[in-house]
């Protein structure tokens, strides 16, 4: 059931035409039809949480903005960034209408004054591919002045990053909207309220994927929505999935389809061959690829109890032969060069972590060595200004936990005839059935 | 030439029509800088600054804070390779490995004909394609080396049929 990647089953839905040929912005015009209020009611009905990471309830976070508030705004997070994250690229350039009326129902519903919709530097032609539909939507009185003859107006722009991770932390992404350095701010207040958000006006953030929605929840009903996926988790979400995967690639499928379902039966995993799963790119803690984690359902709360998160869902699969100490380092890399600096246990924790996992990579580490990055890892977790610090903390104390025996064979003493530890890079093999 | 040209005066205008506040435009304009000079040269850096009314220093540190602007000369194709988690597990590190070789260069390298600098990067939101590369902010999915060769070896025909011979 396709709900987001409709552009699978509908050729040119980047098309206006096509896209209103197949009920686009009716969801629009039922909004406009609707007390504001009315919206966010229907919205928080519907159970939709957001898709960029934290699961927020969407139509809750849009009552915390005052309506009073003359100026108001949304800005929509398609930085998509996280490692193994590829699912807000598929919909802008499949289904890119969906997204914007996604994007201006929520405006009409806390009355925004104008949308941002912030891009990642590299999506550059999906910025163009935007603009000309932002141009045409306005055309036909989807989005701009006097919308649908409202008397509302609400023009939509795009606006570019370029090239930093942290900016997809909302605060951060904020302040690089602002053209003032892309680091988070502290909080509160929260970007809902007034002195929070974009220019220190009340402002929603969500991601593309959940905005994507909208649309649907709209026209459908708030009812038909919950009756997809699970009682905590409603509707469907698009799986990335990618790693040492036969079909690598974007499933949607409903909340709560068990890992196995997606892995085995729709991207060709080999169930024995599961070394590691991390869930949610480099940020969520790795789960080990055991019969256990393979029939857990892929919802927000089944995956808190396995002791990971669902995240934005973007699940990168690793096979037996991968040592996990590489993997640890690969993530603390990226952690380390994105973290912004603004605070020292993040800038100074992820830079030693990166060290220290190269030295035992090389075969020069020490028993203690494994130690010292669990014990410089925990410190940081939850001493720090975003998030980005917890996240850098879970690949070396869950890939440790799970896995003690990879970091243990590269630092205990070895016997004189045995080869070094199991090398580190693994590349090189490509099993995808496309390739 | 430089940003106050008429050639940039709509696009810049356009991008300033989208804020409230001016400094806002500062990402986009670093942008056309970047175009007009092929990095953010200190008189890029400085024009940027007249025209969004802030500090020459405040637009060099956001210049510097992001990974597509580019602070040096580089070569005429900028090519970032991803060799994050999921493609290194496709082979990433060894193709960007044997791409730096046939070109010479170390990562973050221009090499000796001037037309290719290669960088290594994270996630590029192409994981289902490795190994992959954005050149001058393109995509180029599924590569191997064979492609790669091949496509190098295109650009500098090219170059040598326009009969502009070495550099960029
Ligand atoms: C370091 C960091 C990076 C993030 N990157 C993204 C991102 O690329 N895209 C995204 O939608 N959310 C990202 N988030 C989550 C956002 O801060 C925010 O929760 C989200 O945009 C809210 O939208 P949602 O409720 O619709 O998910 C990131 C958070 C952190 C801490
Ligand atoms: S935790 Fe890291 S990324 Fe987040 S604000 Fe601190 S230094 Fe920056
Ligand atoms: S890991 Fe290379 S594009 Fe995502």
């Amino acid at each position: 059931m396709r709900l987001l990647l409709r552009n699978r089953d509908i050729p040119d839905l980047h098309r206006l035409s096509v896209y209103q040929a197949n009920g686009g912005y009716e969801g629009l015009k039922k909004a406009l039809a609707m007390k504001p209020a009315e919206v966010i009611d229907e919205v928080k009905a519907s159970g939709l949480r957001g898709r960029g990471g934290a699961g927020f309830p969407a139509g809750v976070k849009w009552s915390f903005i005052p309506q009073e508030e003359p100026i108001k705004y949304v800005a929509v997070n398609a930085d998509e960034s996280e490692t193994g994250t590829f699912k807000d690229r598929e919909i802008m350039e499949g289904n890119p209408h969906q997204m914007l009326e996604g994007a201006l129902i929520c405006a009409w519903a806390i009355q925004a004054t104008a949308v941002y919709i912030y891009l990642r530097g590299e999506f550059w032609d999906i910025g163009d591919l935007l603009d000309g539909c932002i141009a045409e939507a306005e055309k036909a009185g989807f989005a701009g002045e006097n919308i649908l003859g409202s008397g509302w107006s609400c023009p939509v722009y795009t606006h570019l990053g370029a090239g930093a991770y942290i900016c997809g932390e909302e605060s951060a992404m904020l302040s690089s909207l602002e053209g003032v350095l892309g680091q988070p701010r502290v909080r509160p207040p929260f970007p809902a309220q007034k002195g929070g958000g974009l220019y220190r006006e009340a402002t929603v953030v969500n991601n593309v994927e959940t905005l994507t929605n909208v649309p649907w929840i709209l026209t459908e009903g708030a009812d038909a929505f919950r009756a997809i996926g699970t009682e905590q988790s409603a509707g469907t979400k698009v799986f990335c999935v990618s790693g040492h995967v036969p079909r690598p690639g974007n499933y949607e499928l409903p909340l709560g389809t068990p890992f196995r379902e997606l892995l085995v039966d729709h991207a060709g995993c080999d169930p024995d061959n599961i070394k590691a799963i991390l869930p949610s790119g480099g940020s969520g803690p790795i789960v080990p690829g055991t019969d256990e984690v393979l029939d857990t359902p892929l919802s927000y709360e089944a995956m808190q109890g396995l002791g990971t998160i669902l995240g934005s869902a973007s699940i990168i699969v690793m096979d037996n032969s991968v040592d996990m100490t590489w993997v640890a380092s690969k993530v603390t890399k990226f952690f380390t060069h994105e973290s912004c600096g603004k605070c020292t246990p993040c800038r100074e924790g992820t830079y030693w972590l990166d060290k220290v996992l190269d030295r035992i990579l090389e075969g020069e580490g020490k028993p203690e060595d494994v130690q010292l990055i669990d014990n410089v890892a925990k410190n940081m977790a939850g001493t720090t200004l975003c998030a980005l610090g917890d996240f850098a903390a879970n690949p070396i104390i869950h890939t440790i936990s799970n896995f003690p025996d990879d970091f243990n064979a590269h630092v205990q003493p070895k016997p004189e005839e045995e080869q070094p530890a199991a090398r580190p890079a693994r590349g090189g093999r490509r099993r995808r059935a496309s390739a | 030439m430089s940003l106050h040209d008429p050639r940039y005066k709509a696009r810049i205008a356009g991008h300033l029509a989208k804020y409230p506040d001016k400094r806002s435009a500062v990402m986009p304009l670093l942008y056309i800088a970047q175009e007009e000079y092929g990095w953010v040269s200190p008189r890029g850096i400085q024009e940027v600054a007249e025209i969004c009314e802030m500090d020459p220093t405040q637009v060099k540190s956001i210049a510097g804070f992001y990974t597509m602007y580019s602070e040096r000369e580089k070569g005429r194709y900028w090519l970032h390779v991803c060799t994050d988690l999921p493609c290194a597990l496709n082979g990433a590190d060894i193709f960007y490995r044997e791409l730096r070789e046939y070109l010479g260069v170390e990562d973050g390298g221009t090499s000796a004909d001037g037309l290719f600098t290669v960088e290594h990067v994270m996630c590029l939101a192409a994981c289902d394609k490795a190994p992959m590369l954005q050149c001058n902010f393109r995509y180029m999915e599924s590569l191997d080396m064979e492609k790669m060769k091949a496509w190098i070896e295109e650009r500098r025909a090219e170059l040598e049929a326009a009969g502009q011979g070495q550099g960029s």
